[in-house]
Order: C-alpha cells, then structure tokens, then sequence
C-alpha cells in the first residue's frame, strides 16, 4: 500500500527485534471470536486516477453549473488563491495543537492574529482561537452566559437562525433550562416591547443576531440597554461578519460570537466552518475553547503559548467551561489570511459591493408587480421578498434557467407563507440579477393573465438564455 | 553528538512580526473585481448609527507579505510531514495529498447545505457511502456524520443512551468513566446531565471487574469506555464488561479514539458496543490542521438509530439521495447543516485508496512500528503495566525522576533531536506518563532514529540532569513563560500608545 | 518546618483559630505540588463555607485544585492581595497568602485536626506510596 514506509524484510526485521514470531501474536489478547474473519465490504484499494474519477463523478452531481442566491448561515465569497496556496504547506495543515509551543510558534502566532482581528472586528476585548461553528459558538455564548449570571433562563430572537436554536435546544435539553422566544415586529426586527416584558422574569442572556436570518440588523444599542437593565447579558451572534466591514459592531454587547466561514472558508455543503466567540474582558475566566497568550521565552524573545488552560476539559474534565477539545485550526488559518489580504480596505469595499448588490436586486424585484418586499428594516447583502405567484413554482423556474433563486421560508416560519430568503453577494453578476427579475415578471405577468382568464396559475415558461 | 543521529529539523528563522505591526496604510493584498450595479451609499442604507467607517487596527498589507508572512511562521511549526509525531491516542499519521486535491473540487468545495436535493446528489452520495464504510468497519447499523469532533460525538452518543432509556421510563442518573479516560469523556456526561462515576482500573490499567460490578447498579445508565484502553491495551473482557452493563439495564459507549488499532482485525459492534463515535481525524487521516477541524461521527446499533440526530441521508428506491428531517425521536440537532462534509470526502478517499486489505495492513503495521519501539526502549525506561500493547505504549518517568527530571522535560529535549514530543502526563493513572504511538507512517529507520534519540535522552538524564532540564535548545524560541501568560492574560495585539 | 499554631487537613489546607474566628489557607506542600500559582477563586464576605466542602480553587498552569474548608461558617473576608499576586501563595502560604477568614459557627469542629506534628508524619506516610 503506497503510504506504507515499510518494506516486507524492515517488518521482517521489526519483528525479530521485538521477540516474537508473528504479528498476531500482538493480538492475542483479542478473543478469537472477536477477530472478524472473512473481508469487509469495503471500495478499493483505488488508485489515484480511479479516486479522481469517483469524486469527478460526484462533483458532475451539483449545482456548479447554478448561480445561487442562496445565504441563510453560509455565504459564497470569493476566496483568493494565496489562502490554499498557504494553507496546503505541511507545516500548517499536519501539524497537531500547538501544545509544544516551542515547535508550533507558526500555529500560535496565526491563531493570536486571529484573535486580535476577531477583537478588532466585534468590538470585543477578548477572543478564543475559534469554535466548531456559530451554531455551536451561540449555544456556547449561552452556556457562558448562564455560568456568569447563575440564571438558567435565555430569550433567543425568533430571527436567530432556526438551525442555531434547535443546537442549543439540544444542548440544553438536560439542565433544566428555560427557552423563550421573542418575536420580531413588522419591521422584521426583534420586538422590543415583547422583549421588555418579558425581562420581567429574569433571564440569564437575551441572544440576537444581526443581521438577523431576515437579513435584517438589528438595534443592538438599544436591545442592550433593555437587556441591562434586567440583569441579563446581551449575545449578539453574527452568521455574516462581513457586515462588519460597513456596520458598526455591537460593542454594547457582553458576547459577540457567530460563523466566520464567509472570510475565505469553502461552503463545502455546510462544513467544516469555523465558529468565533469574543466577549468582555471581565468574562475572560469563563470563556469556552483554547486561548493563545502572548509571554516571553528565557531569553525575554516573544512568543506564544496556549494559556488559561485549567478551564479546559483535558484539566478540569467534568467541571471543564465546555467539553470542547479542538478548535478549527486551520479554518482560522484560512480567515486570518483572508482578512490579512483584504485588510481595513478591502473588506470594507467588499462590504459595499455586497450591500450594493442586493439592494440593486431588492430593488429590480419589488418593481415587479406582485412582489413584496415584507421587511422596510436596513440590511445588508440579504433580503426577504414575497413572491408574486407560488414560491415553489417561481424556484422550479428559476431553476430552468441555472438560478438557485433562494431560499422558501415556509419551512422555517410557516406563518411566512411565499416568501423568499435572497442573499446577493459580490459573487452574482449583474446579469444574472436581471435575468432573475425577467422570470419573476413574466410569471407575475402570465399569473394576471391567466387569473383574468379563469385559468390556475402556475404554468412554467423556461427560456435557453444562460445566466453570467 | 550533531552528526550521530540523522534528525529533520524545522527552520530556525528571524522574528516575525505580528501582521498588524507590518502595516502601512494604503494597501491591499486583494482587488476586487467592478462594480457592476448602482453603487450603494451605506450612509444612507444603513443609517448614520449603523454605519462603520473604519476599522481600526486591521491590517493593510499586500499579497506578497502576505505570503511571505504566513510561509515565515509555517517554517516554525512541525508536522507529520516533517517526521515521526508520535503523539499517543491522536494517531499521527499521514494525511494523503489526493484527500487534498478532491475536498477542494468545484461541486463538492462550493455547493451550498441548502440547495434542492436533486442538485445535490453527489454531495448526498458522497455522505451516504461514508457513513456505509464507517458502518461496515465498525460492524455497526447505522452513522451519523453530523458531530464535529470526538467531543461532540461523544456528547451526541451520551444523549443518544438518555433518549433510549427515557423512552423506556427511565433516563437513569450516572454514566461510569474509567479513571484512565479522556477529559472530553466526563465534560461530555456532564453536559447531558449525568453525574460521572470513576471506576478505578485494575493492575493492568484495565476495567476491574469488581469495581464495575460494585457500580454498575439501576441508576447508572451507561458505561463509557475506550477501547484499547488509552494505555493501548485491549480490554480482554469487554464482552463480559458489556454482558454485565446490558443485564443492568444499562448501554455501553465506546469512545473509538483508538479504532487505529482495530480497523480490518475487529469490530465494536461485535464486543457489546452499543452506540461509539470515530474520530476522522485520527484513524481516517484528515489533516489535523494545527488543532483542527475534526470530524466525529457516531455509529449506532440499529436499535439507536431512531434517535441519531436529524437530519439523516436515505436513500430511495429510485435510487436517488434524500435528506431525511422526519425523525421524531432524534435528539436534535448538534450543530447547523449536515456536519464536517469536507472530512466525510477525504475519510472515504482514504478509505478507497486502503480497501479493507490495505486497512487491515496499516493496522498490523501501526500495532507492530508501536511494540518494536516498547521492545527497544524498555530497559531504559520504566513499563508500569505489564500488560500486551497494541498502538501505543505508554511507559513512566520513574527512573528519570530519581535525577530529577520528569517526562515534561524529557518530551522538551527530544525536540534537540529533530522529534515532535509523544504525549506527557497522560492518562492520569500512569505517574509521569510518556505515551507514544507511532502510527503505520513511521519506516523503520525514523523509529530507529528516535529509539536512538530516547537512549540518547536517558543517558543524558544520568550524566547530566540539568542539562535535559533546560532543553530545547535548537529551537526558535525557548522554554516560554506560562505561568506569566495565565497570571496576566494577553489575548491579543493592541496598537502601541 | 509546619507552624505549631495552625491546624491541617487531610487535604493540605491550614487554619489559625482562636474563639470566634478562623484564617485558612493551603499549605506549603499543596502549594509545592501545584506549582506557580496563577489564580484563585474565593468566595465572598457574606457567603458561608461547610465543612469538608469546597469553596474555592487555586489553579496553577496546568492543575485546579479544590480547596476544601475545615470548619463551618460565614466568610468575613476573602484575601485582597490574591487577585493581583496569587503568586504570594507559592512565597508565604502560611502568612501572608491566607485565603479567607471565617466567623465559625461550631468551634468543636476544630477538635478532628491535625496538629503539626501530625501533619508532617502523614506527609511522610504519603510520600510512602
């Protein structure tokens, strides 16, 4: 087998020197009936062009060949080549935790970036080296939050990402904690006389996001002075930290965690990602995950080293902030290179391309008769429209046409029948958008007509011209 | 003594700044493409209270410092690449090129978790074969691919036990952790709350069967443990172990961070394992990636596969691929989407590159590269369990001790010699532990030469104690103050005053 | 080498008592086997500490300890110094790096420690093993 660096005579020869005349000798203490005889149902062994043409095969299977305005927690950015380019050297992606700080400086000090621009962007004044995901990280943030305050009550936002709430459902579903929602209000932003009252009862953490799975930001100024008030923390979790190149961060909150694949980690049908939690100086003792500290070496060099260790599992094992072992190494990699390349500015001309893109596309489709945009709230690169015929058959159509044209809310909110989650990102070409706007118009032009004339709507007209 | 033994060594270069204090205003290391809508004012879209007109203290680099950073800090790290990493239970080995090259295909690296399913056939398919081979190595029913790393495996199989014995009318109050057991182990018991019960291990570091029949009552609901053992010793009487949990009325968990000992030569499922989770990371070599993302799926035996966590991927009688979300009793979810996709595609890589003979072959070679460095180096350290090893070996520093040097410091001068240093202080039962596995991916002469460099050591601690006390001496920075580091924390860069 | 006045537990902590109140701390074996001190959680003035509970933990770098209190009673004060200079502990764990003092509720409970010679033969009888 070609990754086997011994050869029949070195094993020959291990063998000797070890006493023993066979190899099953070293599975003795395995009882017979145990050994599995006979050979397992197993692909290969496969050389590397027949594994190339497997996974050749399964990549024909997609949607490569779609534009797609799909969003709602992961979000296609363009990566630039230096990211691979870096993250394919062997001393960063076969390297183990940085435990040995001695030989994992490269590790330490990438990760201490990391953190620093995590800080720099939230608003923060500390951040961990990453977390598995923002699902993850906001039931972290939670967790945390109720260590702090000894509550065991939390307030999520019915606009946190529905899949984010079901994670820390989850988690939570043995302590003995309580889950209420806050609804939003037509603007589609968080009720604030909802949330006022129902901070009569005391609550652990009021938990946000912004902008929220509407795409909507939310007031998170104000939401921390209610929230305050009662005692409780506010977390604020961020699927699309991009926003953050032109929205100002939610520096009044006590957590900022949230999902940092948009900088520079593949969409890669949902993972790995890489989840970010920073918070407040004085939190700093209970946060979850592994921290890089900033010390000296003997002879007063910088360097870095995994510190405040003891809040870990591998010390405190069932006492541990968390039972979390890893952190997304290299997925923090690849979003410190990013940010490192795109820097102050380009983030921010990032950020304004993607603000531009959907508002030019929020715009072409409300001009469309029939549609609505529900939502008057600012946001940033998503939107919420109300379809003008059946969302179902407007995405079948879209589909005819290689557009994956969003996302149908029905199954996330069944009072929000028809409507359409939409993310444009710097991805989506002009073009595209308007090709898009064509398919909504002629299907809202054919529904008048045929509503006029008796018939059901629903009839698809597909058309041969291709996105760009 | 430099020219005695052959070492690889990383480069010892000059100091890197941080990326910020490489700063000048002004540049970019990346152009975008024009815009080609309307230019948006985010002033006016978002309001003056929203808008953020700088942020400060980011970087302004070009693409070339970049690079030139980034490849300056790789050149400080060691990785499997670079040689022999014999870390016990984290199963060093080599990470293949080819799992590299298809994770990043256009189709599987760009398709999005919610696109239609019939665009997603082969994402859906290349989930649905993995899960089948992690199913068939195991000998288990049914996998998840959804956790995100060992730990979350090992708390989603730990609600998977509480789901099943609350359907029965009774969740049940304690799971039992042998003392020798991974910390993730009880944090993750903890979590699903239950209380944790030590069960102290016997004279061989494995189960003592006394002690689980004293606390193996109606209250506990499970055991949790790893087998081989984290000493990388098989436990014998694991059928006997599970006989007496499941006559309890109890499951049996097994943590599968050492299946690299077990793969094509025995399955759980076949010892009286209920519910266990793998951990791609380690026996299906996706990369490490300096500490992570991992992967750690959990397998089921068909009667725990209701309460896997949703959604799961069936399969159709046309054949086509299906993401299933009915699933009234799953234990919800663990995290957003469907898991760590991208390690499902280079595990099965690996897998099919292997096929069961070469899987079977990786595991006799890791478990003989394991005993031949035991046979080697047993006179000149300390065994504290008589018992076979598979995997790994873990010996004690008892004899180092005597001089005063401890295996922490013997791990820190095995770096002089160009190896990564095994695993130090773990398990806790071993006083002083040096676990070390190897992994099928060390050769014979990078054995021989760290054989050569742990003599070497022992000696050195006999002649001259203090000078192990103070290594490394070869590297980039030295021994570095921790205990500053955690007396005043600093988290991150700030700019000078 | 043990400070005649105090009293010990069985897991390394100290106390000073006279009638009403008691000083405690951990003692220099524990702060030997933790190593550098790096912080120290304590409870407050006001809450209460139950015998053989814990109510605290001392961390080095890479071990917690729990600290166990050997008497009943409400805590009048936590040790100020330690949450700038935990490293006192590792310097003058019997004097200076006291860790709360305590209004006892029960002074007979004092009655089942050690006393220093006590201490140091069951320091040597640990070492023993």
């Amino acid at each position: 087998m070609r990754y086997l660096p011994n050869s029949p005579a070195e094993r020959a020869a291990m063998l000797q020197a070890t006493g023993r005349k066979s190899i099953e000798e070293f599975f003795a203490q395995i009882p017979a009936a145990l050994k599995h005889q006979g050979n397992l149902n197993l692909p290969g062994p496969l050389s590397e062009p027949e594994i190339l043409e497997y996974f050749h095969q399964a990549a024909a299977q997609s949607s490569r060949d779609y534009v797609s305005f799909l969003g709602a927690g992961a979000y296609s950015h363009y990566r630039p080549v230096a990211i691979d380019a870096l993250l394919s050297r062997g001393e960063f992606f076969t390297a183990y935790t940085p435990y040995q700080a001695e030989i994992a400086q490269g590790t330490l000090q990438a990760m201490f970036e990391f953190q620093t621009l995590i800080t720099q962007l939230t608003g923060m004044d500390v951040s961990n080296a990453s977390l598995y995901d923002g699902s993850t990280a906001t039931t972290e943030a939670c967790l945390m939050a109720m260590r702090i305050t000894h509550r065991d009550r939390v307030l999520l936002a019915h606009t946190l990402h529905p899949e984010y709430r079901q994670v820390l459902q989850t988690y939570i579903q043995h302590q003995g904690v309580e889950l209420n929602q806050i609804p939003y209000d037509k603007s589609g932003q968080l009720d604030l006389a909802q949330l006022e009252a129902s901070l009569k009862t005391p609550a652990a953490a009021v938990v946000i996001q912004s902008p929220n799975f509407f795409g909507i930001i939310e007031r998170a100024k104000e939401i921390a002075g209610i929230v305050h008030k009662s005692g409780a923390l506010l977390i604020v979790t961020i699927p699309e930290p991009l926003s953050l190149g032109i929205v100002r961060p939610p520096s009044d909150a006590d957590i900022v965690c949230g999902e940092a694949q948009s900088f520079g980690v593949p969409v890669a049908f949902g993972g790995p990602y890489v989840g970010f939690l920073a918070a407040k100086e004085q939190f700093i003792r209970q946060m979850p995950g592994r921290l890089i500290g900033q010390t000296q070496d003997t002879e007063g060099r910088r360097g870095f080293v995994l510190t405040l260790a003891t809040r870990e599992q591998h010390i405190r094992r069932e006492k541990a902030t968390s039972n979390i072992c890893t952190n997304q190494s290299l997925c923090a990699l690849a979003v410190t290179i990013y940010l490192s390349l795109l820097g102050k500015r380009g983030l921010k001309a990032l950020a304004e391309q993607n603000l531009a893109k959907a508002s030019y596309a929020a715009g072409e489709l409300a001009a469309v008769p029939g549609t609505q945009l529900p939502f008057a709230a600012s946001r940033f690169n998503e939107f919420v429209v109300e379809a003008p015929v059946d969302a179902e058959v407007l995405l079948a159509a879209l589909r005819e046409e290689k557009i994956i044209g969003g996302l149908n809310l029905k199954h996330f909110y069944p009072e929000l029948k028809n409507h359409l989650l939409i993310c444009v990102t710097e991805t989506v070409g002009k073009a595209t958008i308007d090709r898009m706007a064509e398919v909504y118009a002629q299907l809202a032009a054919h529904s008048q007509g045929q509503a006029r004339d008796g018939e059901p709507v629903g009839a698809i007209h597909g058309t041969t011209s291709k996105p760009r | 003594m430099e020219n005695r033994i052959r070492t690889a060594r990383p480069h010892v270069n000059r100091n890197e700044d941080l990326i910020f204090e490489q700063t000048s205003p002004g540049k970019s290391g990346v152009e975008l493409p024009p815009l080609d809508v309307p230019v948006a004012s985010p002033e006016e879209l978002l309001g003056s209270e929203s808008y953020r007109a700088d942020i400060e203290g980011f970087p302004e680099v070009s693409e070339t410092e970049v690079i030139r950073h980034f490849t300056r800090l790789s050149t400080w790290n060691y990785g499997v690449d670079t040689g022999l990493y014999p870390l016990g239970s984290c199963t060093m080995k080599y990470n293949p090129r080819i799992n590299e090259v298809v994770a990043r295909l256009e189709g599987l690296a760009t398709d999005h978790p919610y696109s239609p399913a019939t665009l997603a056939q082969g994402c859906l398919r290349v989930l649905a074969e993995t899960a089948r081979c992690l199913a068939e190595i195991t000998g288990m029913d049914a996998v998840s691919l959804q956790p995100s790393a060992g730990a979350q495996g090992e708390l989603t199989g730990i609600l998977i036990i509480r789901a099943c014995l609350a359907e029965r009318g009774n969740p049940r109050k304690v799971i039992l952790t042998p003392d020798s057991a991974h910390g993730t182990n009880p944090a993750s018991v903890t979590i699903s709350g239950y209380e944790v019960k030590n069960l102290k291990s016997n004279s061989r570091g494995c189960v003592d069967m006394d002690e689980l029949d004293r606390a193996m009552t109606e209250d506990v609901a499970g055991l949790m443990l790893t087998n081989p053992n984290t000493l990388g010793v098989f436990e014998e009487q694991i059928q006997e172990i599970a006989r007496r949990v499941h006559a309890k009325g109890g499951l049996v968990y097994m943590d599968g961070a050492n299946m690299n000992a077990l793969v094509g030569v025995a399955r759980p499922a076949d010892f009286g394992v209920d519910v266990m989770h793998l951990n791609l990371h380690k026996t299906f070599t996706t990369p490490h990636g300096g500490g992570g993302p991992g992967s750690g799926p959990v397998a089921v035996k068909q009667f725990l596969e209701p309460y896997l966590p949703t959604p799961t991927v069936g399969q159709s009688e046309d054949g086509n691929y299906y993401l299933d979300f009915n699933r009234p009793k799953s234990i919800g979810r663990v995290r957003a989407f469907y898991g760590n996709f991208g390690m499902a595609v280079r595990a099965l890589a690996y897998i099919q590159a292997n096929g069961a003979a070469g899987l079977r072959q990786s595991t006799l070679d890791a478990v003989l590269n394991a005993n031949y460095v035991r046979s080697r180096l047993q006179d000149v350290y300390d065994l504290p369990y008589d018992a076979p090893s598979m995997h790994e070996c873990v010996f004690s520093d008892r004899r180092q001790v005597a001089r005063g040097v401890r295996t922490g410091d013997v791990a820190k001068r095995l770096i002089d010699y160009g190896f990564h240093p095994y695993t130090t202080s773990f398990p806790l039962i071993v006083s002083g532990a040096l676990m070390i596995e190897p992994t099928e991916s060390a050769g014979k002469a990078e054995l021989d030469a760290f054989i050569d460099a742990m003599r070497s050591i022992a000696l050195e601690v006999e002649e001259d104690p203090q000078f192990v006390l103070r290594a490394p001496y070869t590297t980039r920075v030295t021994r570095l103050d921790e205990t500053a580091a955690a007396r005043k924390p600093v988290l991150r860069w700030k700019p000078q005053q | 080498m043990y400070p005649p006045e105090l009293l010990y537990t069985k897991d390394h902590e100290w106390i000073r008592v006279d009638e009403t109140t008691g000083i405690i701390g951990i003692t220099d074996h524990a702060q030997k086997e933790l190593g550098d001190i790096v912080f120290v959680e304590l409870p407050k003035a006001g809450e209460h500490v139950t015998a053989k509970e814990s109510f605290g933990t001392v961390e080095s770098v890479k071990a917690v300890s729990e600290i166990y209190s050997p008497v009943t009673g409400e805590v009048t004060a936590a040790n100020p110094k330690l949450q700038n200079n935990p490293e006192l502990i590792n310097t003058d764990p019997h004097g200076d790096a006291w860790l709360i003092k305590v209004h006892l509720a029960d002074r007979r409970e004092t009655e089942s420690l050690m006393t220093s010679d006590e201490y140091e033969a069951y320091l040597q009888e640990e070492k023993a093993h």
